[in-house]
C-alpha cells in the first residue's frame, strides 16, 4: 500500500483540475453573458490536438496554445454568429459543433497518435515554493496550472468589481434593457462567447501539453466538457464557487485511486463515476436551496444562512434567450 | 426641450399602427396620450424614444430635424422613456441598475454613482435602498429607480408608458407629484394612458389617438364625454349590477397563514358566501396574491384551516380544488395563465383534457369559433395567444373558463384593460354571481372595488385589517385602512 500523503494529494489536486477549471471558468463567462455553448467538449478535443500538433512541429509550447486558444475562440464564434446573429437554437448548434470538433480532431490528429512530443515542465516559484504546505500544494507546478489559479480571482474580480463586468452580467439578464440603456447586446455576448471559447482553448492545450501530455484515441479528455458543463450549474454561474466545484471534482477523481487501494473488493468503476451522483445530489440542494420555506426557516439561524448563501445561485435569466431585434 | 412629430409613419407588414400622427409637446408641460388598448401610443413613443426604427416621418426637436436609431442616441438627444414593462434587471441591486449604461471602463466606480444615486433619491423624497436587489421593489419603486436613472443621464423629455398600470394610489400621487416636479423645473413629460382619470388629473394638454391616427387633443379643463368619444367613438356605458341574493357558504377559512410575495399572509379567517363579490383592497403585494393563491390549492398554506361546502381541504391537492369548483385567474396572463405559442384552438382542445387518444380538432375548432365570437376575442382559432392584446387575452381566459364554477378568483383582473374591456369584464363575472358563484378579486384601483364589489377585504402587510360590506363604507375609511390605519 502506498503512503498517504496529503501535501502530495492536495497539490495533485491543483494540477489536475487545471485544465477542467479553465474549462469551467470559461463557459461560466459565455453563460454568464447569456449564451449556452454545448460545443465545449468537442472543443476541448480539437483544440488539445491543434495545440499538440503546432507545439510538435514549431518546437514552441507558446504557438501550441496560442492556436489552440484561437481554435477554442474559432469553434465559440460558430456558435456565437449561429445563436446571436442568425437567432438559431443555441442547443442544436452546441451539440452538432460538440460531435464535430472531437471527430475532426481525431481525423487530423491521426498522424500524431502516441507520438512522444513537447510537454511543459514544472516551474517552482523561488522563495513561495519553500513555504511549508502550501508552496508544495500551490507553487510546485506548471504555468499553465497558476494560470488557471490566478484566473479565477482575476474573473471574480472583473464580474462583480468593475463596470465592464456588471455589463457582461446585465446582458446575461436582460439584452433588451440593454439595448434601451445603449449597450449593443449582441455584440457584447459575442466578445464573452469568443472570450469563453479562448478559455476553453486553453484547457484543450492544458490537456494535451501539460496534464496528460501526448495525442492518441483516446486522449484522456473525452467527457471533461459535459462535467465543466455541468460544473457551471454547480457553481451557481459564480467563477469562485464553479472553481471550488472544479477542484472538488479532481479531489474525488484523486480520491478514486487511493480508495481503489484501501478497499481492493469495491468494483473500480464505482469511485469513478462516484463524482457524478454526488454532483446530481449538489445539484437538488441548490434547488433546495432556493425554496422560499427554506429561506424563511434560515432567518435567524446564522450558520444555516451561511450555508444556503454558499448554496444559493441563480441562473442567468435570459440564458439561452438571445436580443431580438427588429419588430 | 420642444418636440414636434410630423406625419409619424409606423407599419407592420400591411397593419397601421401609426398612420401619418402629427403632435408638438412643448418645453415643460406634461402631455397625454390618451387611447384605448392597441390605438398606437406605446408604439409612437418607441420610435420617438428610438427603441424601434420608424416607417416614415419626421421628428424635430428645437426646430431641427433629428434622425436617429438607438435608445443612446435618443438619450443623447435629451430624450428617455420609461417602458411599460419594465426594462431592468431584477436580480441585480438597485445601485447596479443605476449604472449599467452610465459606468463604462475598468476601475471600480460604485462611491461615485452611490453618492450620486443617494443624492437623487433624497431630491425626490423617495425611499429606495440602493443595496436591495430589483426583484424585491414594488413596480412603483421600480419605476421611480428607472426615472431616476433618466434623470441622472441629462434627459430633458421623459416618457412614461402606462406608470400607473399595478401600482397603489399612494405611489400614484408621489409618482405624479415628482413629474409635476419635473415639468416645473423645465422638463417635459409625455404619459401614454388609457385611463382617462390620470390624464386629467396630471396632462396639461391631451391628444388622443385610435387606429394610428389621432382624433383629437383637448386642453384643460376637460370634457370627459367629448373625450371618451374621441377614444371609442362613442363612450361606453358604465357597469351595473342588479343585487344578487346569497347563498350559502362556498369558502372558508380558520387562522390561514401562508408564505409568498414580501409579507406572506398571516392568520386570516374569513367566510365566503355564493353570489358575493368580494374585492381585495391593499397595497400591492400585502398578501392578496398569497390569499388567492391559497384559496385555489396552489400555495399550500402553513397553518390553519381551509374547507369548502364544511369539506375540509387540508393536505388535498390541486385537483381536489379544482374539482370543488375553484378557479383562478392571474395576474400575469402570458406567464401563469395562458401558453403563450399555443393557438386559441388548441387552448380549447387542451380545455378537453385527455379522454381520447386523439385530439377532436373540429370539435375544438368550432368550440373556439363559437366562443371567441361570444366573447369578443379578436382572434382566429389559429391566433396564438402571445398575438393578442391584454383584453383579448382576459377574455380569452375567461371564455376557458366553465360555466360550473363555484369559487371564480381574479389576480386584478382589469389590469392594462381599456375602458371598453374592463366594462365587458365585470359586466361577464356579474353574470357568475347570478349564478350563484362567488367571485374574489383584487385590485389596486380603489374606486373599481366600490364601483364593483358588495364586500370588501382590506389588506395590510399580509393581515385582513378590514373586512366591510360596500354600503357600509367609504374610500377614505379605505384608503386608510389601505394605509394600515384601523
Amino acid at each position: 500500500m502506498t503512503g498517504f500523503d496529503l501535501t502530495i494529494l492536495l497539490g495533485g489536486v491543483v494540477a489536475g483540475a487545471a485544465p477542467i477549471l479553465l474549462a469551467t471558468l470559461g463557459e461560466t463567462i459565455t453563460e454568464k453573458a447569456g449564451i449556452i455553448n454545448l460545443s465545449l467538449d468537442g472543443t476541448i478535443m480539437l483544440s488539445a490536438m491543434t495545440a499538440f500538433v503546432v507545439a510538435f512541429n514549431t518546437e514552441s509550447l507558446i504557438a501550441g496554445f496560442v492556436s489552440a486558444a484561437v481554435v477554442g475562440a474559432l469553434v465559440a464564434a460558430v456558435v456565437g454568429i449561429f445563436s446571436i446573429y442568425l437567432e438559431q437554437s443555441q442547443v442544436a448548434v452546441g451539440f452538432v459543433l460538440t460531435l464535430m470538433a472531437r471527430d475532426l480532431a481525431y481525423f487530423l490528429g491521426n498522424p500524431y497518435t502516441r507520438v512522444p512530443g513537447p510537454s511543459v515542465g514544472p516551474q517552482p516559484i523561488p522563495f513561495l515554493k519553500d513555504i511549508p504546505f502550501l508552496g508544495e500544494v500551490f507553487f510546485n507546478h506548471s504555468l499553465p496550472v497558476y494560470l488557471s489559479l490566478l484566473l479565477i480571482g482575476l474573473i471574480w474580480w472583473y464580474m462583480y468589481r468593475t463596470p465592464q463586468g456588471l455589463r457582461l452580467r446585465s446582458v446575461g439578464e436582460n439584452p433588451g434593457a440593454c439595448f434601451a440603456r445603449g449597450i449593443n447586446p449582441r455584440s457584447l455576448q459575442m466578445i464573452y462567447v469568443l472570450c469563453g471559447g479562448f478559455f476553453v482553448g486553453l484547457a484543450g492545450a492544458t490537456f494535451s501539453l501539460c496534464t496528460k501530455p501526448g495525442w492518441g484515441r483516446p486522449q484522456g479528455a473525452e467527457g471533461t466538457g459535459w462535467i465543466a458543463l455541468a460544473l457551471v450549474i454547480f457553481g451557481g454561474w459564480h467563477p469562485i464557487r464553479a472553481a471550488i466545484g472544479a477542484y472538488l471534482f479532481a479531489f474525488l477523481q484523486v480520491m478514486g485511486i487511493y480508495f481503489q487501494e484501501w478497499f481492493p473488493s469495491v468494483p473500480a468503476q464505482v469511485f469513478q463515476v462516484a463524482p457524478f451522483p454526488l454532483m446530481i445530489f449538489t445539484l437538488v440542494f441548490i434547488n433546495f436551496a432556493q425554496k422560499e420555506s427554506v429561506i424563511k426557516h434560515a432567518e435567524g439561524r446564522v450558520w444555516l444562512k451561511v450555508v444556503l448563501r454558499l448554496f444559493s445561485g441563480a441562473m442567468p435569466t435570459a440564458l439561452g434567450k438571445p436580443h431580438k431585434t427588429g419588430q | 426641450m420642444r418636440i414636434e412629430l410630423r406625419d409619424m409613419h409606423k407599419h407592420y407588414g400591411s397593419i397601421k399602427a401609426n398612420n401619418g400622427i402629427n403632435l408638438t409637446v412643448e418645453e415643460g408641460t406634461i402631455h397625454g396620450i390618451l387611447g384605448e388598448n392597441g390605438a398606437g401610443k406605446s408604439t409612437l413613443m418607441k420610435v420617438l424614444a428610438g427603441y424601434i426604427p420608424k416607417t416614415g416621418g419626421e421628428i424635430i426637436i428645437d426646430d431641427k430635424i433629428q434622425d436617429y436609431h438607438t435608445p443612446a442616441d435618443a438619450s443623447r438627444r435629451g430624450i428617455g422613456m420609461l417602458y411599460q414593462e419594465p426594462l431592468d434587471y431584477p436580480p441585480l441591486t438597485v445601485l447596479e441598475n443605476f449604472m449599467i449604461g452610465q459606468a463604462g471602463g475598468v476601475s471600480n466606480k460604485t462611491l461615485r454613482f452611490r453618492e450620486k444615486l443617494e443624492d437623487l433619491i433624497r431630491h425626490f423624497n423617495f425611499t429606495i435602498d440602493p443595496d436591495v436587489r430589483v426583484k424585491q421593489l414594488t413596480v412603483g419603486e421600480r419605476q421611480q429607480l428607472e426615472m431616476l436613472r433618466l434623470l441622472s443621464l441629462g434627459i430633458e423629455v421623459l416618457i412614461l408608458d402606462e406608470p400607473t398600470t399595478g401600482i397603489s394610489d399612494l405611489q400614484k400621487e408621489a409618482l405624479f407629484n415628482s413629474l409635476r416636479r419635473l415639468a416645473s423645473e423645465g422638463k417635459s413629460v409625455i404619459l401614454v394612458s388609457h385611463k382617462l382619470k390620470d390624464s386629467e388629473a396630471l396632462c396639461d394638454r391631451v391628444t388622443v389617438l385610435r387606429e394610428g391616427e389621432v382624433t383629437g387633443s383637448m386642453e384643460k379643463p376637460y370634457d370627459a364625454n367629448e373625450l371618451l368619444s374621441m377614444m371609442f367613438g362613442e363612450p361606453p356605458l358604465p357597469s351595473t349590477r342588479s343585487p344578487v341574493e346569497y347563498g350559502g357558504t362556498v369558502l372558508s377559512m380558520k387562522n390561514i397563514s401562508g408564505l409568498g410575495e414580501r409579507t406572506g399572509l398571516s392568520r386570516c379567517t374569513i367566510d365566503v358566501r355564493e353570489g358575493e363579490m368580494i374585492g381585495l383592497a391593499g397595497l400591492e403585494g400585502s398578501g392578496q396574491g398569497v390569499f388567492l393563491r391559497i384559496a385555489a390549492g396552489i400555495t399550500k398554506p402553513t397553518d390553519g384551516s381551509l374547507s369548502f361546502f364544511g369539506e375540509d381541504m387540508s393536505g388535498k391537492n390541486l385537483h381536489a380544488f379544482k374539482k370543488a369548483g375553484v378557479v383562478f385567474l392571474p395576474a400575469s396572463r402570458l406567464e401563469e395563465g395562458l401558453m403563450p405559442d399555443l393557438s386559441i384552438q388548441e387552448h380549447f382542445a387542451l380545455k378537453e383534457g385527455g379522454s381520447s387518444f386523439f385530439v377532436k380538432w373540429d370539435e375544438a375548432r368550432s368550440e373556439s369559433r363559437e366562443k371567441t365570437e361570444k366573447f369578443r376575442v379578436k382572434g382566429t382559432p389559429d391566433t396564438i395567444a402571445e398575438a393578442l392584446s391584454g383584453g383579448n387575452q382576459q377574455r380569452l381566459m375567461l371564455s376557458l373558463l366553465s360555466k360550473e364554477s363555484t369559487l371564480l378568483l381574479l389576480e386584478q383582473p382589469t389590469r392594462g384593460l381599456d375602458v371598453e374591456s374592463t366594462n365587458w369584464v365585470w359586466w361577464h363575472l356579474s353574470k357568475y354571481c347570478l349564478r350563484k358563484t362567488a367571485v374574489i378579486f383584487s385590485s389596486t384601483d380603489l374606486d373599481e372595488i366600490m364601483s364593483i364589489a358588495d364586500r370588501i377585504l382590506v389588506f395590510f402587510d399580509g393581515t385582513i385589517i378590514k373586512d366591510v360590506k360596500r354600503d357600509k363604507t367609504d374610500t377614505k375609511e379605505l384608503a386608510k385602512a389601505i394605509a394600515g390605519k384601523v
